[in-house]
């Protein structure tokens, strides 16, 4: 599309939502506090993927225990069931899953492309077919945000054109123009912005020309965040946190910066290094439901044998109640057997290891000793500061943190 | 422990079991249940929601037959396996088997018997068995066993009479074992009340097992579908006349309201909570009404409901026994039914149990057609809650010389003449 089409409205009374609290000298890494219609929401934040209107088996009451203020929905998965105008009937996605802090809604962009085997984008928006029922749907920009206004989730994502990370060629600069015009009809159709909160989604692939046009139109729309997308694919590492590092120079610095699909440990420390402020991933409660429980370590594999008669909890520093309560034995043993609470315990773990370590993270930039932090998870982690992985270790000097 | 009978109404025991436990401090109210769990953990459930639920049994049972083949990890811990739970605050009843999964025949010897785990049969002798006892350190279990009576069809003499040989064998040994072991001086033996539905067999054994010094009774061997319970509640009866009045009588297999409410009148006392987890598991909640005292208006709407509700009789029949739901009884409803979609009510209007303060029936039929583990967690809190409920009022029924009502209003439920109260009239 020429450079000279029209410019579309932007929404100049956008709100600002975040608020900086404290900034790391030597890195990028921020703290802060986004202020939402369902209560505040400390950054850096990890928002756990409670896909289908619940975060697996555990009930909102466990969830907010743990002290979450803000999950995921799924844009796709719940307009098809139960639908965009049920969910309306029950007062919002809030009301239907009773939950009553924050919800960030995706746009059904990245499942329509991953999960739908014969899905078709066009300039008008992505063709499917229903795994259900097989009918022919279009996910437009407008039927998205449309979709995502019923839901009435506080942050709603634009509808990107969606192209994985290990595909190069003319497709990705496609893919990156299109997203922008993607974006102002997002915007112009958007009907409730003073309640939700629109994010764009960057794109441009691995290539930094893209990202860069990309993040120089997007950053002239007035919306109340940057979501940085098309990465955490099959990308190597190195063009990840390059793209990452690319992206936050060039966000403006009063507004969030999302990292889409990001929730490895290491991934989650250097990120925040880099700039961003929240995150999302499957993994934590995804891995939790294959019986692996997330330490400071790595990770433990409940179900192997050497778990059979260790009588400690997971991890001795973890207040969560699946430690307080309960021994590595005793979860190998549910494990093995068909009751689900196995499952429960460690999906009530794992969030619990993600929120922990992002107070940690919050903290320490806070106390103006994130660099140390750093270093000490590291060497936890990799039981040395220089066995951190290459590309974490490049990640982290870019931005003045140099692992001894 | 002490067994404190308030009174006997027409045949039905209702009282206090006291000085339980370790530490001699826990009490249980009779008639009651216990919590039924899967591996040493209530279906579905971690302690936060388990706790969500109101009127959670004092007692536990826990089945051997889902911990005899982590023996050793026991044997090593030490500590029991209430603390190997994590549920060292509850009373713990050890069964043999679980009475959600049936027993294969054919395996008990002389010498042995066994229990069917994830991952495979655990022969177990008497020694064996009690070493897994001493290992386990509940307050109560079940004496090693011959239960196979029970699993076939037309059982011959020759059988029941092995079957009660064989258990006063096991509960002698079992006796004197525990003699022997300074850790099980504080647990406490059931015997084990067996004979098929052989009468002889059956005072024999319960005669015989009376003699001996054990803590309670388990009647075995009377589970079965609905049609076998009916002929055997006059054995029942039979039964129970022989045994001790201040011990308890536990029955297993037996945990339908209506099979329950039979059972207490013949004299038992305790019952397995896992009807409620069956329901939960063919995506059902239960509805029965048990408040047999309902308000004046509310009895005149029913009376005034009730020929709509026989038209419709034939109409519930058909969904029931249509489909995947042939189990299925008239004191629950499937959720996975398409007109629970849209229904923004609770499971059962009045009930507070955290599912029906804080979810619809819509939200759990949305779990349910997405396959979502969460509708297993609030089924099983609701069902739970409503079948500790159901106890309560049959408690207080007791209590008030009313349990006639609270029987007529069960009994009615059952049949499907009164339809369920939470049906939707077209």
């Amino acid at each position: 599309m020429a450079a000279g089409a029209a410019v579309p409205t932007s929404l100049e009374s956008a709100p600002r939502i975040m608020r900086l609290v404290a900034e790391c000298s030597r890195s990028r890494a921020r703290a802060g506090e986004l202020r939402l219609p369902h209560g505040p929401v400390a950054t850096p934040v990890f928002m756990p993927v409670g896909t289908q209107a619940t975060m697996k088996g555990i009930t909102t009451e466990q969830l907010d225990a743990l002290g979450c203020r803000i999950c995921l929905g799924n844009t796709y998965h719940l307009g098809l069931r139960p639908g965009p105008e049920l969910i309306q009937k029950a007062n919002g996605l809030h009301g239907f899953m009773n939950w009553p802090h924050n919800l960030l809604t995706d746009s059904g962009g990245f499942q329509m492309v991953s999960l739908v085997a014969l899905s078709e984008v066009t300039e008008e928006g992505v063709r499917f077919r229903s795994p259900y029922d097989g009918e022919e749907t279009l996910l437009s920009p407008e039927r998205s945000v449309e979709i995502q206004n019923s839901l009435g989730s506080d942050i709603i994502m634009q509808l990107d054109d969606v192209v994985s990370s290990t595909v190069t060629g003319p497709r990705v600069e496609e893919a990156m123009h299109r997203s922008v015009r993607w974006l102002d009809r997002c915007i112009a159709a958007h009907r409730q912005p003073d309640k939700q909160n629109l994010f764009a989604i960057i794109q441009g692939g691995l290539d930094a020309d893209l990202r860069a046009t990309c993040l120089e139109e997007m950053t002239k729309r007035d919306v109340p965040g940057f979501a940085i997308g098309g990465l955490s694919g099959g990308e190597s590492k190195v063009q990840f946190w390059k793209m990452v590092a690319l992206s936050t120079s060039k966000l403006p610095k009063d507004k969030p910066r999302y990292l889409m699909g990001v929730g490895y440990a290491t991934d989650l420390v250097v990120c925040v290094a880099l700039g961003c402020d929240m995150f999302d991933c499957v993994y934590p409660t995804r891995t939790a439901r294959f019986g692996s429980a997330l330490v400071p370590t790595g990770q433990l594999q409940l179900k192997k044998k050497q778990y059979e008669k260790d009588f400690g909890p997971i991890d001795p520093e973890c207040s969560c109640p699946t430690c307080k309560r309960h021994s590595r034995a005793f979860l190998h043993t549910l494990l093995h057997s068909d009751n689900t609470a196995a499952l429960h315990h460690l999906t009530v773990h794992n969030i619990a290891y993600q929120l922990q370590l992002m107070s940690a993270i919050r903290a320490s930039i806070v106390e103006k000793r994130f660099p140390d932090f750093v270093c000490s998870f590291m060497n936890t982690m990799y039981g040395d500061q220089t066995l951190c992985p290459p590309w974490a270790t490049e990640a982290l000097a870019s931005v003045g943190i140099t692992l001894s | 422990m002490k067994l404190n009978l308030t009174k006997v109404v027409n045949g039905c025991r209702l009282g206090k079991i006291q000085n339980l436990g370790k530490t001699g401090d826990h009490t249980m109210d009779i008639p009651g249940c216990l919590l039924y769990t899967k591996t040493g953990s209530a279906p579905h459930l971690t302690q936060h929601t388990l706790h969500n639920i109101h009127g959670v049994p004092a007692m536990a049972q826990l089945t051997l037959s889902s911990l005899a083949e982590h023996h050793e990890v026991f044997a090593e811990y030490k500590k029991g396996v209430g603390n190997f739970i994590g549920m060292p605050e509850s009373l713990l009843y050890c069964s043999l088997h679980d009475p959600v999964s049936p027993c294969p025949s054919g395996y008990v010897t002389n010498k042995s018997v066994s229990v069917w785990g994830g991952g495979g049969r655990v022969e177990m002798t008497v020694s064996k068995f009690m070493a897994i006892q001493q290992a386990l350190q509940p307050d109560w279990f079940q004496s090693l066993s011959d239960g196979e009576a029970s699993c076939e069809e037309a059982i011959s003499i020759k059988r029941a009479r092995k079957s009660v040989d064989r258990t006063l064998l096991f509960l002698d040994s079992c006796l004197r074992l525990q003699e022997e072991s300074e850790v099980l001086q504080k647990s406490s033996i059931i015997g084990v009340i067996e004979g098929g539905d052989v009468m002889e067999e059956r005072l024999r054994s319960a005669r015989e097992t009376a003699k001996r010094p054990v803590s309670g009774f388990l009647l075995d061997g009377f589970q079965g579908n609905p049609t076998t319970l009916e002929t055997r509640l006059q054995l029942l009866s039979l039964v129970t006349a022989e045994l001790p009045e201040d011990k308890p009588r536990l029955i297993c297999g037996v945990s339908r309201p209506d099979e329950v409410l039979e059972c207490i009148e013949r004299g038992v006392d305790l019952f397995e909570s896992f009807f409620p987890y069956l329901v939960t598991e063919r995506g059902c909640a239960l509805t029965f009404n048990f408040d047999y005292q309902p308000n004046p208006e509310e009895t005149l709407l029913q009376q005034n409901g009730i020929q709509e509700e026989i038209k419709y009789e034939d109409q519930i029949k058909k969904i029931k026994t249509t489909g995947c739901n042939q189990k299925m009884t008239s004191f629950e409803i499937n959720l996975k039914e398409k007109k629970y979609r849209e229904d923004f009510s609770p499971l059962v209007k009045e009930c507070s149990c955290y599912c029906c303060k804080n979810h619809t029936r819509a939200y759990i039929h949305h779990l349910l057609v997405t396959n979502e583990l969460l509708a297993g967690v609030l089924l099983m809190i609701h069902n739970f809650e409503h079948y500790f409920g159901f106890f309560h009022s049959i408690r207080e029924a007791l209590k008030s010389d009313t349990l006639a009502q609270l029987k007529e209003l069960i009994r009615r439920q059952a049949s499907g003449e009164l339809g369920n109260t939470n049906l939707t009239l077209h």
